[in-house]
């Protein structure tokens, strides 16, 4: 695999808040990490970032162990990271925020700009406004936009369809299966399970900060415990 | 009526000298915001920053002087500058590593940081004052007097005189060029968008590559060179005198939550606000009524809605009325 | 407790460098520090009120001070019956008027909705109240200043005793802290800092340069005092007796009678400053000890713990029912009443108004290092940080010159690094205390006497 995280615990300084988990997810693939509020999914998400005040465990990209790096020189190796809130901006133009997930890029960062503007072409149009000003659905156009300018080879997703409408958030997905289909290595936390589910390869469930499922997106989605307890049967 | 001499009047009492004054407070505006949106604090050492930059520049100043070095018309001061930013910015970024930087990295709360920039502001004033003394510092020399209100009046006939100080036009220019080349660095430079990005959203700053020292560094750097630019230009105009230089802190502060705090183009402006507000507020109007209006209605008295002695209440009115009414200021800031 | 015994051990250091001071320089150096002492720690109480019970910064501390001393003027002073015939009325009318432009002001902007023309309404009717109380004030203002301007110019008091007067200075702080925390309590806390530094400065200027109340910037001297004059005991014969009688020894061993006279109106004289110091020392620390217990009882009552709960978790009590505002705006009030009164006492003892001397370094910062060193939150700490940072203040000078000419003792009296060094004496305490507020932050932020309240179980 391409990216994995092994046994990873810790939390914010207090209680732990997930223990053991793993995750695993190669190029080309999109992979859900799913379950009910509070169940660590962020947290587990933020560990593999090393954002984490206190957390233990191996993560490692393309074979190589990063599990000692700060973020920032996890973000130079290529794994970009969309928070939930926060993730753009808000002072700065559609451009300006692209212009800023590059600046780690040399002079060839224009040519990708264009590539996220084929990707999103309403950022294209609106490239010369505020932020701030756009919609919630552009603005996590914005958001994924800035972290693909490094061109990464992961990219993790914290709920990217939080608090938009379902038009949006098919849209979204659409876009998402776009960078996929760019053999980008995408791990996504959700909480509009079933919607996930139909568009990843495949997906862990935590509950309690454990994993408690895991599998194809398909079987997951057919699973009858999984079906239950939260894609409402 | 006679509007030309109640023109010629307005613009040499209140025109001028606000513009003046405006871009004085203008610059050290700047420097204070761009502290509070990027190292996230209001430096009460800011004043005293300025009389050390000063201080440096005047002492340079003498010496020069001493060995005959002089710049014609403009003064000698102009050649020191630079060395008095250097000294201001040394002194600045061993500030921040020794003091301030353990606070940030601690992610105190302002009112911690506040106190500190208080005790900062103490030893720098100490060491001003222990090294210059307290007496009033004259350091301009060069040509005093671009036009003089006599020569006005000979040239144009008028009975108002309009009277320009080269430190008048030296302020304005250099601000203006100063403000130019910043708002140019943070606007069209990968570095200063780094910085706007930085003040923004400082997590997804980080997130993005950006160097949280270098932006600091850079902050510090631009904070210090206003301050000095600021203080001398302040110098040459009127004195040099270490206790006025905390005292000019206030407007200053005060023009740069006028124009939202955070904003450095706000601030800019917010400076020239103030100084207008409180020239214009404490200035007498009355022989401005007598040209103006018609015979028979002239005013008996001064015609003046405060006495000069309230300016300094003029511009922390404002101050006061802007951070209740609308906090985020005239332009758009911040509240970190 | 632990407590107890760090209290006592930090009051016995004190009481031996203000001794010490006493043998080494003299014992008028000594007390005057004692009194000054006093007063500050009535001051830093006043501001540790406000902030370590509820967290509030009150950097309006300068102002609230020279509120005190306003008091002391207008309270004390002999009411100058010409100035109140020849512009008194306009004054009254005047400030008639500047209380119907506020009410006016807040009826607007209540009955109006929030809009440019409610802005311009505003405005205009400002403008055109300022230019009315111009008008109808001018005048006065000028007949007021005008008469006697040399000794009197301006209305005076009512001739109450001055003691009364730290009262009346409580109330003023009082007022016109209602008036601010109205404003400006709902501010963010750096904000509010800046806010109440600002009112402070046009509080100041005000003072400053409302010479018909206050004589300005001519100052007013030769104030009344709630203790003797020295030229007074150097002339009362009880006190030359007392004197003569304690020091009989050092008189007897001299036998001439015109030198033993001269050595008894030496002792004389030396003896009433003294004394009068030893009477005011009395006074204020009457005051102090009081302003402690009634201080302590507050904060271990009910009260003072829904100040210490709304102060660590506003939200949190703002949900069970407690008015935070309301509660702020009463500790802001009370505080800076306190600060008032010690203003008072201060120009009482000073004997002097000279409101020039109003600035911020010496009064709304120094007295804010003194509640950070002494203990945030707590009451002896107060006390304790006053006596301290003066203490300090002003023997910085002196110890500063004495180490100075010990070390350049080689040196010519002309050389000029000497002279730069003893030129640079008075300003060493700036540099010193910034070093050491920086060195209390870093390592001991709570101050020396931090904030210990019992828990509930233990």
């Amino acid at each position: 695999m391409y990216f994995s995280a092994l046994n990873l615990t810790g939390g914010y300084g207090g209680v732990d808040i997930i223990h053991s988990c793993s995750f695993e997810v190669n190029k080309g693939e999109i992979v859900s990490i799913l379950g009910p509020n509070g169940a660590g999914k962020s947290t587990a998400m933020k560990a593999m970032l090393g954002m984490l005040k206190k957390s233990t465990g191996e993560v490692q990209i393309n074979g190589n162990d990063i599990s000692k790096l700060s973020t920032q020189n996890r973000v130079k190796l290529g794994i970009s990271f969309v928070p939930q809130t926060k993730n753009v901006f808000t002072e700065m133009t559609v451009e300006e925020n692209l212009e800023m997930g590059g600046f780690l890029r040399d002079q060839t960062y224009i040519q990708t700009i264009e590539e996220i503007y084929e990707l999103f072409p309403i950022l294209y149009e609106k490239r010369n406004q505020l932020v701030g000003e756009l919609s919630g659905g552009q603005r996590q156009q914005v958001a994924i936009g800035r972290a693909l300018m490094i061109k990464p080879s992961v990219l993790m997703l914290d709920e990217p369809t939080a608090g938009v409408s379902p038009i949006v958030m098919d849209e979204l997905f659409e876009h998402i299966i776009k960078i996929k289909e760019k053999n980008v290595a995408i791990l996504m936390v959700e909480q509009n399970a079933r919607q996930a589910l139909n568009v990843s390869d495949r997906g862990y469930v935590l509950v309690m900060g454990e994993n408690k499922y895991s599998g194809s997106g398909t079987d997951l989605l057919n699973d009858k415990e999984v079906r239950r307890s939260f894609l409402g049967g | 009526m006679d509007f030309l001499n109640a023109i010629v009047l307005l613009a040499n009492y209140i025109f001028i000298p606000a513009l003046n004054y405006g871009s004085q407070l203008a610059l050290g505006a700047i420097g204070v915001t761009l502290i509070y949106s990027v190292l996230r604090f209001a430096n009460f050492a800011y004043g005293d920053l300025m009389a050390f930059g000063t201080m440096v520049v005047i002492l340079v100043t003498w010496k020069l002087q001493s060995v005959g070095i002089h710049l014609g018309p403009l003064p000698t001061a102009l050649i020191a500058l630079p060395i008095g930013v250097m000294a201001a910015i040394l002194i600045s970024l061993l500030l921040d590593k020794t003091i301030f930087e353990y606070y940030r990295i601690k992610k105190s709360p302002p009112v911690t940081l506040i106190v500190v920039s208080l005790g900062v502001m103490f030893v720098l004033n100490g060491i001003v004052r222990i090294i210059i003394g307290t007496a009033d510092r004259k350091f301009f020399d060069g040509q005093k007097f671009i036009m003089k209100a006599n020569e006005f009046k000979e040239i144009t006939g008028l009975s108002e005189g309009l009277a320009l100080k080269s430190t008048q036009l030296l302020s304005l220019v250099v601000t203006i060029i100063c403000a130019v080349l910043l708002f140019w660095f943070l606007g069209k430079t990968k570095t200063g968008k780094s910085m706007r990005a930085y003040s923004d959203n400082e997590d997804l700053a980080l997130l993005s590559g950006i160097d949280p020292n270098r932006i600091v560094m850079i902050t510090w750097v631009i904070a210090a060179t206003l301050a000095t630019i600021a203080g001398t230009l302040y110098g040459l105009d009127k004195s040099f005198k270490p206790f006025t230089y905390f005292n000019n802190l206030l407007p200053i502060f005060a023009a740069a939550i006028v124009g939202g705090i955070g904003n450095p183009l706000g601030a800019f402006f917010g400076g020239f606000v103030v100084a207008f507000a409180e020239i214009g507020i404490t200035y007498a109007y009355k022989k401005f009524f007598i040209y103006v209006l018609p015979q028979g209605l002239e005013p008996t008295s001064l015609m003046q809605l405060l006495s000069i002695d309230y300016k300094f209440a003029v511009s922390f009115s404002i101050l006061i009325i802007v951070l209740i009414f609308r906090p985020n200021g005239i332009f758009k800031g911040k509240i970190i | 407790m632990r407590q107890n015994k760090d209290v006592i051990m930090a009051f016995s250091v004190m009481g031996l460098l203000i001794i010490s001071v006493g043998l080494f320089q003299s014992w008028g150096v000594a007390l005057s520090i004692l009194n000054l002492c006093l007063i500050s720690a009535v001051m830093t109480m006043g501001v540790n009120i406000s902030w370590g019970y509820a967290g509030i910064i009150n950097f309006g501390v300068m102002g609230f001070i020279a509120l005190g001393g306003l008091a002391a003027v207008v309270v004390s002073e002999e009411p100058i019956y010409e100035a109140w015939s020849a512009g008194g009325l306009g004054i009254l009318i005047s400030i008639g008027l500047i209380v119907l432009l506020v009410l006016i002001t807040k009826y607007i902007l209540r009955a109006l909705p929030k809009s440019k023309k409610r802005n311009i309404i505003l405005t205009v009717v400002i403008i055109f109240f300022i230019i009315l109380i111009k008008k109808v004030s001018g005048p006065s203002i000028e007949a007021i200043e005008s008469v006697n301007p040399a000794k009197q110019g301006f209305l005076g008091g009512l001739g109450l005793p001055i003691i009364f007067s730290w009262f009346v200075g409580g109330i003023f702080a009082g007022l016109v802290a209602f008036v601010i925390g109205k404003i400006a309590l709902g501010l963010r806390s750096d904000y509010l800092a800046i806010a109440t530094l600002l009112i402070s400065g046009i509080i100041v200027t005000v003072v400053k340069h409302e010479d018909w109340l206050s004589r300005g910037v001519k100052n007013v001297i030769g104030m009344k005092r709630p203790a003797p004059y020295e030229i007074d005991l150097q002339k009362a014969d009880w006190f030359i007796n007392m004197i003569s009688n304690l020091n009989s020894k050092k008189l007897d061993l001299i036998t001439d009678i015109s030198e033993k006279n001269i050595l008894l109106r030496d002792l004389v004289i030396s003896a009433s400053g003294v004394f009068v110091k030893l009477c005011f020392a009395g006074l204020f620390s009457i005051v102090v000890v009081v302003l402690l217990i009634l201080a302590q009882k507050a904060l271990y009552s009910p009260w003072g713990r829904m100040m210490r709960a709304i102060r660590d978790n506003e939200e949190a009590a703002q949900a069970m029912g407690k008015n935070v505002v309301k509660q702020h705006l009463f500790i802001f009030i009370i505080g800076s009443a306190i600060v008032g009164f010690g203003g008072a006492m201060l120009v009482t003892y000073d004997g002097l108004f000279t409101p020039v001397s109003y600035q911020p370094l010496r009064y709304t910062f120094l007295i804010w290092i003194m509640v950070l060193v002494g203990g945030s939150g707590n009451n002896y700490g107060s006390i304790l940080g006053g006596f301290l940072v003066w203490f300090i203040w002003i023997e910085a000078a002196p110890v500063a010159m004495f180490f100075i000419n010990m070390f350049t003792n080689h040196l010519e009296d002309t050389h000029e690094l000497k002279k730069h060094l003893i030129n640079g004496v008075p300003y060493i305490r700036y540099t010193m205390m910034g070093i050491g507020l920086l060195v209390l932050m870093r390592y001991r932020p709570k101050g020396l006497l931090p904030e210990k309240i019992k828990l509930q179980n233990s």
